[in-house]
């Protein structure tokens, strides 16, 4: 019999191994696929130099160094955020369909940020990121205080959806108004964001994600344990030591500073937070967070990159949103996955 | 009184700061078995919950080895106490080995990595439940009685001085639950570990446990050895049963018995009259059992199902009361079945209610034979 766990936990390990080797595969040829593809077309030799000389013609090492690489890395970081926003919401609310665009979450953090950039905008100055992304905590934290107070009376995992959905029209419908009425000049900026874009990014909102959702990653990587214990319900992870108070309170907070950045920068993006922790969980054949949350991450931002790519390239010189992409990849996923569960309940 | 390893001190229990149930005064010594009968909705799983602290005290405390529970951390607390709760358990992709594997968690680092000895704590406890080979399986894909042993064995490797469950029973074919309360029972006297748990099959908590404490709304109505709490009254009272019986001896639940004026009379001892008084008691036809010294095993049971009863002191012949009266009753019944008595030195009259019945030809002969 100890032989049989060894093998077990053996054979386990091998495919944790596997599944980070594939990540990292695709992570590394996406974004030289990323970095390739585009309205200008550069060569390979031409962007290895670029990249580790820093020289060739100016254009194209504008075009590789301001445009596609700050956007590329803002996809990985942001998507991989999203989807450890959508893992942690989901382990709380014990909802494999949790996530923060379908609980409204971002759109309010959407309404949150479009009120302030159209207060500083109108005063004609400018809205650093940080401004922008406490402005998204901010209204993430209000709807999920609104989600919590409707859980609170409803237990009915259908109910608590309805709630995110209606709460996220209304933020989305507030948002759509002020955007009516803003000026001109507001709303060429406002509007690709709120529809969800990549585009646009710079090497200091690269710093300022970076910095915030790193050190947001390694908090909740360092929380596995009490997340692993909580996936067994509330009352068994209280019996097993976790102080239940502090940790809700936690996983609510680093799950709002995820998925406020990236509705800062990026806008709202649909999906990524279901099917991303859904797809890496089978690919891993367990829910561990230890292994989970690593392997989330990297997946959302390998899946967002994609995205990206697509939505730059499938129509160029056109670009689609970010959630278009994403809505026709992870929509499917999240229905198969509802399949699925029915399946296994009868 | 010191020596108690849990007590609860004008505990009162409840939900939203409204007590349901008040001032429990109650000790439990170290290794002791304690199951909380009580019908469905008198507050066993608030009591449970409250011990456990996932419900706040509404007054009073419990005290733990000297230490009030509530100002122990969660942390203390769980390298001392283990649970199983009756809310199903919907984990994702976790396998039974997992599962128990998460009872060693506040012994893990930060990072919640097992070593070698929690390991082989591990498996130590599902040996301890029979669940060697559940180790790779899916959680969600084991039977009910798997379930709770694999449950069972989470809460071992927790190393708990006290384990709490909340009607670990409920679920179980009658196997699996003998299975899991004999576990239970070697488990407590082995390591001594105190038990507290809810069951809803009262002849199984009376044979379990060393304490029963009866909860009944708003107040513990009893507490003690289960010799002094099943009785029949207290269980009736309990349970506020009055269209049924408790058999204390046995521990056994009996529908009520027909009744009315006795139509058949049924002559038996040690035990042939059993099935014939079940079978009556179907047909909803009243009857009577003679004569039977009340140390014989019809005995207990026509007691509680028989409208009349003719019975005899043990060891004794046949007195001239009991005697007349069950020839009265060979009188007024319709029929009079004969079970199957061994005739001996002190109940040889009942060969004399024979021969009257035979006379009378009302005797029928049910040995060997299939009721009709």
């Amino acid at each position: 019999m100890q032989q049989g766990f060894h093998m077990e936990n053996f054979k386990r390990r091998s495919r944790y191994i596997l599944v980070f080797a594939v990540l990292l595969a695709a992570f590394l040829a996406i974004t030289v696929l990323n970095i390739n593809t585009g309205n200008v077309d550069i060569s390979v030799p031409e962007i290895l130099r670029i990249l580790f000389h820093g020289t060739g013609g100016t254009t194209e090492y504008n075009i590789i160094w301001k445009i596609r690489l700050p956007r590329i890395l803002m996809a990985a970081i942001l998507g991989g955020a999203l989807s450890l926003s959508g893992f942690m919401l989901q382990t709380f609310f014990e909802n494999p369909i949790a996530g923060p665009f379908v609980l409204g979450i971002s759109s309010g953090a959407k309404m949150m940020v479009a009120l302030t950039m159209i207060y500083f905008l109108g005063r004609s100055r400018s809205v650093s990121s940080y401004t922008l992304i406490a402005a998204a905590f901010l209204g993430s934290l209000l709807t999920i205080g609104f989600i919590l107070l409707f859980s609170r009376r409803l237990h009915h995992m259908a109910t608590l959806l309805v709630a995110g959905i209606m709460v996220g029209y209304i933020c989305s419908a507030v948002t759509d108004f002020v955007i009516t009425f803003a000026e001109d000049s507001d709303i060429v900026n406002l509007h690709g964001w709120s529809q969800g874009s990549f585009s646009g990014m710079s090497w200091s909102n690269v710093a300022v994600a970076s910095a915030v959702v790193a050190a947001t990653l390694l908090i909740t990587f360092f929380l596995s344990k009490p997340i692993g214990a909580y996936q067994l319900g509330e009352a068994y992870a209280q019996s097993m030591g976790v102080n239940i108070k502090a940790f809700r309170v936690a996983l609510i907070l680093l799950s709002s500073i995820l998925s406020a950045c990236v509705t800062a920068f990026a806008g709202p993006i649909s999906f990524v937070g279901i099917a991303v922790p859904y797809l890496i969980k089978r690919c891993l054949n367990t829910s561990r967070p230890l292994v989970v949350i690593p392997g989330t991450f990297l997946g959302g931002g390998v899946f967002c990159m994609l995205c990206d790519l697509i939505a730059r390239t499938a129509f160029a010189p056109l670009e689609l949103n970010i959630s278009t992409v994403t809505s026709i990849f992870g929509a499917p996923i999240v229905i198969f996955m509802m399949l699925k569960r029915q399946k296994g309940r009868q | 009184m010191a020596d108690y390893h849990l007590k609860m001190d004008n505990l009162s229990v409840g939900y939203n700061g409204k007590p349901l149930i008040r001032d429990i005064n109650i000790g439990i010594s170290k290794g002791e078995i304690v199951t909380l009968i009580g019908p469905n909705g008198s507050g066993k799983s608030t009591i449970l919950k409250s011990i456990t602290r996932q419900l706040k005290l509404i007054a009073g405390m419990v005290v733990f080895d000297r230490e009030s529970i509530g100002e122990m951390s969660y942390k203390a607390l769980s390298t001392r106490m283990s649970v199983v709760l009756t809310e199903r358990m919907k984990p994702e992709l976790m396998t039974c080995h997992d599962i128990v594997a998460t009872g060693r968690y506040p012994y893990t680092g930060r990072l919640g990595i097992l070593n070698r000895e929690d390991e082989e704590k591990v498996e130590e406890a599902m040996r301890a439940v029979c669940a060697e080979d559940l180790g790779a399986r899916d959680f969600n894909n084991i039977s009910d009685g798997q379930r709770q042993r694999v449950l069972l064995a989470r809460a071992i490797c927790q190393d708990p001085e006290i384990i709490i469950l909340d009607e670990p029973t409920s679920f179980l074919d009658i196997r699996h639950k003998l299975e899991l309360l004999s576990i239970l029972r070697n488990m407590a006297k082995q390591k001594q570990i105190t038990v507290i748990m809810s069951l809803h099959e009262i002849d199984l908590a009376q044979k379990i446990s060393d304490k029963i404490l009866c909860v009944k709304g708003e107040w513990i109505s009893h507490f003690g050895r289960p010799d002094e709490i099943f009785k029949e009254e207290i269980i009736r009272e309990l349970y506020d049963i009055d269209n049924g019986f408790f058999d204390p001896c046995f521990g056994s639940i009996e529908l009520p018995g027909p009744a009315g004026t006795p139509k058949i009379l049924v002559l038996s001892a040690c035990g042939t009259g059993i099935p014939v008084y079940r079978r009556l008691q179907k047909e909803q036809i009243p009857f009577a059992a003679a004569i039977l010294y009340k140390n014989d095993i019809d005995y207990r049971l026509a007691r509680l199902l028989a409208a009349e009863v003719v019975a005899e002191e043990p060891f004794r012949e046949i007195g001239d009361e009991a005697f007349s009266r069950a020839l009265s009753l060979v009188e007024s019944c319709e029929a009079v079945f004969d079970a199957g008595v061994e005739i001996g030195p002190c109940n040889r009259r009942l060969s004399e209610l024979f021969s009257e019945a035979e006379r009378q030809g009302k005797l029928r002969k049910l040995r060997h034979e299939v009721l009709e």
